[in-house]
């Protein structure tokens, strides 16, 4: 069965006010930018976000007035710096008051994979001695009941949905995904609906020549959208470097408040879609961050 | 000889790094260190990236992240976070590079917020994978710039555990790790655009090891937060060889992490 959908309609659909929603799950590759941006234009209120590093992509959500609560490790720009969204939204409260639950990258991860197994936390030894269990009420330092050392328990978080970008996809939900992955598939097993976004919509039998390179069962995805760049500025090998002049502009642009909120409006607000987007950046650019040297894989041999 | 504060700290970093070892390569100067590294006296160290990625030849391209596609290609696992993470907690990677806003005499670093919790002056990025390398891995080296404000005697938030400081039960050092609970490591070296620290295990303590050429002793205490305790071996730092900025200039020609 089909479950190809536009971005408005599965995030009109699986997004709702108040969801929990992971996203940016790879770390600084397949960010799913396009995502977050239909997300402000359906100006969704109330999400909890989670997600290790997002880059910027929290930051927008955060500035845009979409969040009320931050599970995450991270939250910043990675080649430029610090966030100046999450920085207004925690400092001063604007556009409103934030709360945060911090984590690591280890233990958003665990906390992932405890959902994803159907167990109720994971041991670890990770962040003992860390201010981190002290500010975040949900990690528990409890003794081992093998030996009584100190032990971190990293409760299963279990999001409403994830969205995660990926190369190619069928119809159904089958997706390759090739590069880092960052968290995406412990995301991807502990939540409730999958939207996967696709660089390319492929037939099953592309799929099926490569099962290895699937990143997760088929009947977790509820939407599946076909949107190539839908991940810029972050890179999705083989199909687009990233765009590092972009993350320096929005750092320079967004220092203040009005800065963010012109960005904002000349890029997501002013912008009906992803196909519009594309028309903005134009094609030289699209052109000098495609693939400029092809390295293909060597075929396996599913063969018997 | 002519060279940044950037380029000598990235001498100091690659020459935490001994041959054959397992590193967390962090971002940024680490990425360079870790290249300098592998093409001068280790070369056969291995990189792994909290992204989920294993390599051992450094990427053919200057990285502004570590999930670029340069660093994808021709790594020799892609794989997730987790699984990077694993070897890891179980005590395979031998050394971790970290940055961070804030650090105090026994090697704690803050990477989450400026003064009071509820209220901070400065919100700042957070942990990402640091507090999990300054936990897991079997040795930490941090990279900061030397500011009195930096270096303080105690840091707002521990975001990265490092000796932990004294209390009821003990002394800071490794004796602080094993009461939390932490299973090995702790700082061994503090690379500031100053100077380097190494620190004494038993107390926790950062000693000053050496400072740069074109600073002293009384410019480092003026810079720092804390009163100095100086390494019995406390001696200019060894300057960047020729060999060394070649290799660095070649990683980063236009100078974006390193000038």
């Amino acid at each position: 069965m089909s479950k190809l959908v536009s971005m408005s309609e599965a995030i009109a659909r699986y997004v709702p006010d108040g969801s929990s929603v992971a996203m940016s799950l790879a770390l600084e590759p397949l960010i799913p930018f396009a995502a977050g941006h239909e997300i402000i234009r359906q100006h969704k209120r109330d999400l909890t976000l989670i997600g290790p590093i997002s880059d910027i992509l929290f930051d927008q959500l955060i500035g845009a007035g979409c969040a009320q609560k931050i599970v995450a490790a991270w939250v910043g720009n990675v080649s430029e710096g610090l966030a100046h969204c999450y920085r207004r939204a925690i400092e001063q409260g604007i556009p409103r008051p934030l709360v945060t639950e911090e984590h690591s990258n280890f233990s958003i991860g665990l906390a992932l994979l405890a959902a994803s197994l159907g167990a109720p936390y994971i041991p670890t030894r990770t962040l003992l001695g860390s201010d981190l269990p002290r500010q975040n009420p949900t990690l528990r330092v409890e003794p081992s009941l093998v030996d009584g050392t100190p032990l971190l328990l990293v409760p299963a978080i279990a999001p409403d949905v994830a969205i995660i970008h990926v190369q190619r996809s069928d119809e159904e939900g089958n997706a390759h995904c090739w590069g880092n992955f960052g968290i995406s598939q412990e995301a991807m097993l502990a939540a409730r609906d999958v939207i996967l976004v696709a660089e390319e919509i492929v037939s099953r039998e592309v799929i099926v020549s490569d099962p290895n390179r699937v990143l997760g069962p088929c009947f977790k995805v509820r939407a599946v959208v076909h949107e190539p760049w839908g991940a810029h500025p972050s890179t999705v090998q083989g199909y687009a470097n990233r765009d590092h002049a972009y993350y320096h502009d929005y750092h320079v642009r967004t220092r203040k408040q009005e800065g963010f909120q012109s960005w904002l409006e000349e890029w997501v607000l002013n912008v009906p879609d992803r196909a519009a987007y594309l028309q903005k950046l134009g094609e030289e650019r699209l052109r000098s961050l495609a693939v400029k040297e092809h390295r293909y894989a060597a075929p396996v041999d599913y063969g018997y | 000889m002519d060279y940044t504060e950037r380029e000598l700290m990235v001498v100091c970093a690659a020459r935490q790094i001994h041959d054959g070892e397992n590193v967390f390569v962090g971002m940024r100067l680490p990425l360079i260190a870790f290249a300098l590294a592998k093409r001068t006296h280790a070369p056969h160290c291995i990189g792994l990236f909290e992204t989920g990625i294993l390599r051992d030849a450094p990427s053919p391209e200057l990285l502004y992240t570590m999930g670029d596609a340069p660093n994808i290609a021709g790594a020799l696992w892609t794989t997730g976070t987790l699984n990077v993470m694993r070897p890891m907690a179980a005590g395979d990677i031998h050394l971790g590079f970290i940055g961070g806003a804030e650090v105090d005499r026994y090697g704690n670093l803050n990477t989450s917020l400026i003064g009071d919790w509820q209220h901070p002056k400065v919100r700042l990025p957070g942990s990402g994978g640091g507090a999990d390398i300054a936990s897991l891995s079997q040795r930490l080296a941090i990279i900061m710039q030397h500011e009195p404000h930096r270096l303080r005697e105690k840091v707002d938030y521990v975001t990265s555990p490092g000796y932990g400081y004294p209390d009821e039960r003990g002394p800071a050092g490794e004796a602080w790790r094993k009461r939390v609970g932490l299973p090995r490591g702790g700082p061994a070296a503090l690379i500031t655009t100053l100077a380097v620290f190494t620190f004494d295990r038993s107390t926790g303590e950062a000693l000053l090891s050496s400072y740069h050429p074109g600073t002293t002793i009384e410019q480092v205490q003026e810079q720092t937060g804390w009163q100095l305790r100086l390494a019995e071996d406390c001696a200019e730092t060894v300057p960047p060889s020729k060999e060394e900025l070649r290799v660095i200039r070649e990683c980063d020609p236009q100078g974006v992490w390193t000038r």
